[in-house]
């Protein structure tokens, strides 16, 4: 028996169930608590009707998702367009699979860990593209646009950031990185490396198509942007992949620069979901708060701040390490 | 699969009409009648080279209800609760701008009571109408929150409003020679009491949203309208004012009491967005001030002229009248024949002109700067096409 299914594979299967459990239920939480951010923000209650203080909400919001008519556009391409959403969740359990949620709690410890995460994202931006182009619709098709230069161009300060961390522990390891850290805050690489950080948020912002950067579904100007036509559960994945990627980002941020799992006391899972949701919360709070940038503006943030200074951040990590 | 994304032979008459004619590459993008930021069924045919804007026309019609050929086959009392539904938002400027003008014909003495209550809710709407634009507007530029901050101060004046009025939005309050009800010292207290809040609103607004380095840069020299561009469209309100033109109808040609009450005229000459944006937050502190000298200057008296026709029938002849509302000059042509209805009745609309401008001033520009461009207008539909 155990020839035939060796004990890793069963491992990496049994993995992927967990983390689609814990992504479903977290974008249940998350769409909860983005909602409750916002009624927080704009001084009202929020939902409070479904269940005790509104928790059933998100279940409601699902069934009513589930229950939709799957619409296609009379003109779409439609193996692609059922393709694209499929296509922007599928990288998500293969990222979080390298992911340490806690000191025993990690699906696959690769050492490229960080690359394998890095490359998969990635991926979404060509499930958008699929969406926007096969739709068929001309505010799809803009909205695709926007997201695949908006994604090129923020792909390149994420990695700056990211690598005087690599630099400093000498690993693409997210098991070790976390480990090389302690338990207060003073021992954590936000600590040394607060520009990296700053940037790495503000491209993670970019990248997971939030607000202020939330271009590609602009819906002022792009009514919804890639997922115009897209109705019930195809509309549903997307929305979920999004708060996936949330997910996703916030979570390497913590491993990368707030210690991970380590935290004053018993250090666990606890303390790095406190973390990713920590984080989570502040991106809600941007979104509820501030009105979004023009998308030339956008790129102008890109290429004229965020890749010098993080090229700068590098360069200065490097000589004090070779130091 | 057809991939050319183009309306050619498809679409309506418009799109037909407006096919891109040199370039293959260009886009037509149909923005409207269903669009989130065109604020009701205004629709605007777009040729975009990628996101840059290579021509615009707006398309208008859409909510065209005949109000001016309502008014010829009404009286002029029923015709009355036609204005609050022109310009939904700013709807007792067009009640004036018709009952000042059924005044000014048969020549009806307002008692000064109700002049100065009428000054009181003219200026009480305009605020609100600015907080509706104000939230509108920065939902446009992708702000959610502000839109819920104005509609708390909007629901305390629709509720102020309401007790006197019997309306929260299409209001139906003034008659010809005075008001509908008296104002009592309920209200006064309501409004004082709002006004003293407000001030604190404003600078809470100041500080959360204008200050705010995106929204600046999403206004700031973004579509710039010079004088002369406002003066070929006519266009009015806060956009001549924030073209630097301090042209407003309560200053131009006075009418009721506004020579007695102390207030100025904001003006900005940078022509863009913001100077329109500043032009609507600084009218709103210019209003709680006409407000508050209106309430301590209320005299007592009647609300409505003793004498004042139930059924009036004008003397032949055409009188116009107009008022400044939130977004302009409004103005009611009318001819009487004598009759008990008007024999024609031409209403004009600031929104019209303002429009009409979007063609030249969205020229070149982004999509997104459009966008903002075409907030920073203040349309109401309904007023464009009447």
């Amino acid at each position: 028996m155990m020839d035939i299914f060796p004990t890793q594979l069963i491992v990496v299967l049994a993995g992927l169930a967990a983390i689609m459990a814990f992504v479903g239920l977290n974008g249940l939480v998350l769409v909860y608590l983005e909602r409750k951010v916002a009624g927080f923000i704009q001084r009202r209650p929020g939902p409070y009707e479904v269940g005790p203080y509104g928790l059933l909400q998100p279940l409601a919001d699902g069934l009513k998702l589930v229950g939709k008519q799957m619409f296609t556009p009379a003109c779409a391409d439609k193996w692609l367009y059922w393709l694209a959403p499929i296509l922007s969740l599928a990288p998500v359990p293969v990222a979080l699979l390298a992911i340490p949620f806690g000191p025993n709690l990690q699906v696959l410890d690769i050492n490229v860990g960080l690359v394998l995460i890095l490359a998969f994202i990635g991926l979404n931006v060509l499930a958008i593209c699929l969406a926007g182009w096969s739709s068929q619709n001309k505010y799809a098709l803009l909205g695709a646009a926007r997201n695949i230069s908006q994604s090129v161009a923020y792909e390149i300060p994420l990695l700056l950031s990211v690598l005087p961390i690599v630099f400093i522990t000498g690993t693409l390891n997210l098991y070790e990185i976390s480990a090389g850290q302690g338990a207060w805050p003073w021992q954590w690489h936000i600590l040394t490396q607060p520009v990296a950080f700053v940037i790495y948020f503000i491209c993670a912002l970019a990248e997971t198509n939030r607000a202020p950067f939330d271009l590609p579904e602009a819906e002022s100007e792009l009514t919804a942007g890639f997922h115009t036509e897209y109705s019930g559960m195809g509309f549903g994945v997307f929305f979920l992949a999004e708060y996936a990627y949330m997910i996703i980002a916030c979570s390497v941020a913590a491993v990368l620069f707030l210690g991970g799992w380590n935290g004053p006391g018993a250090a666990g899972w606890w303390w790095f979901l406190a973390k990713v949701y920590f984080l989570l919360i502040v991106m809600m709070f941007f979104r509820w708060t501030y009105p979004r940038v023009r998308f030339d503006q956008l790129l102008n943030l890109c290429w004229k701040w965020l890749i010098p200074l993080a090229t700068i951040n590098l360069l200065i990590t490097a000589l004090v390490i070779a130091l | 699969m057809n991939l050319d994304l183009r309306l050619d032979g498809s679409g309506d008459f418009y799109a037909r009409k407006f096919q891109p004619d040199l370039r293959k590459d260009r886009l037509i993008l149909n923005m409207g009648p269903q669009h989130p930021s065109t604020h009701g069924v205004l629709r605007i045919l777009l040729e975009v080279d990628g996101e840059y804007i290579v021509r615009a026309e707006p398309v208008l019609g859409y909510v065209h209800r005949m109000q001016e050929k309502m008014g010829e086959i009404r009286t002029y009392p029923q015709y009355l609760p036609n204005m609050g539904r022109v310009d939904y938002l700013h709807a007792l400027a067009w009640n004036w701008a018709y009952v000042g003008a059924v005044e000014r014909l048969m020549g009806i003495e307002v008692p000064p009571r109700a002049e100065f209550i009428r000054v009181i809710t003219c200026e009480l709407n305009r605020i609100k109408s600015h907080l509706l634009w104000w939230g509108a507007y920065l939902l446009d530029l992708g702000a959610f929150t502000p839109i819920m901050y104005a509609f708390a101060d909007r629901e305390r004046l629709m509720d102020i409003l309401q007790r006197i009025t019997g309306s929260r939005l299409t209001f139906c309050y003034y008659r010809f020679g005075g008001v509908s009800t008296d104002v009592d010292q309920r209200f006064i207290q309501e409004v004082r009491a709002f006004c003293h809040d407000f001030d604190e609103r404003l600078k809470t607004f100041t500080d959360l949203v204008t200050d705010n380095v995106i929204l600046r840069s999403r206004v700031e020299e973004v579509g710039e309208i010079t004088p002369e561009v406002c003066r070929d469209y006519g266009a009015t309100g806060p956009v001549l004012r924030g073209s630097g033109v301090g042209y407003d109808v309560r200053r131009a040609e006075p009418y009721s009491v506004y020579p007695r009450l102390d207030f100025q005229i904001p003006v900005y000459d940078q022509c863009d967005a913001l100077a329109r944006y500043l032009v609507r937050m600084d009218e709103m502190r210019q209003s709680v001030t006409i407000v508050l000298q209106a309430l301590d200057a209320l005299p007592p008296g009647d609300h409505i002229h003793p004498l004042a026709p139930r059924r009036p029938c004008p003397p032949p002849g055409d009188v116009y009248f107009s008022v400044e509302s939130a977004r302009g000059q409004v103005g009611v042509h009318l001819v009487s024949d004598g009759g008990e209805s008007p024999y024609r009745v031409k209403l004009r609309s600031p929104s019209f002109s303002n429009l009409s401008l979007l063609a030249d001033v969205a020229e070149g520009s982004l999509i997104s700067d459009a966008v903002s461009t075409l907030g920073s207008l203040d349309l109401v539909i309904p007023e464009i096409d009447r």
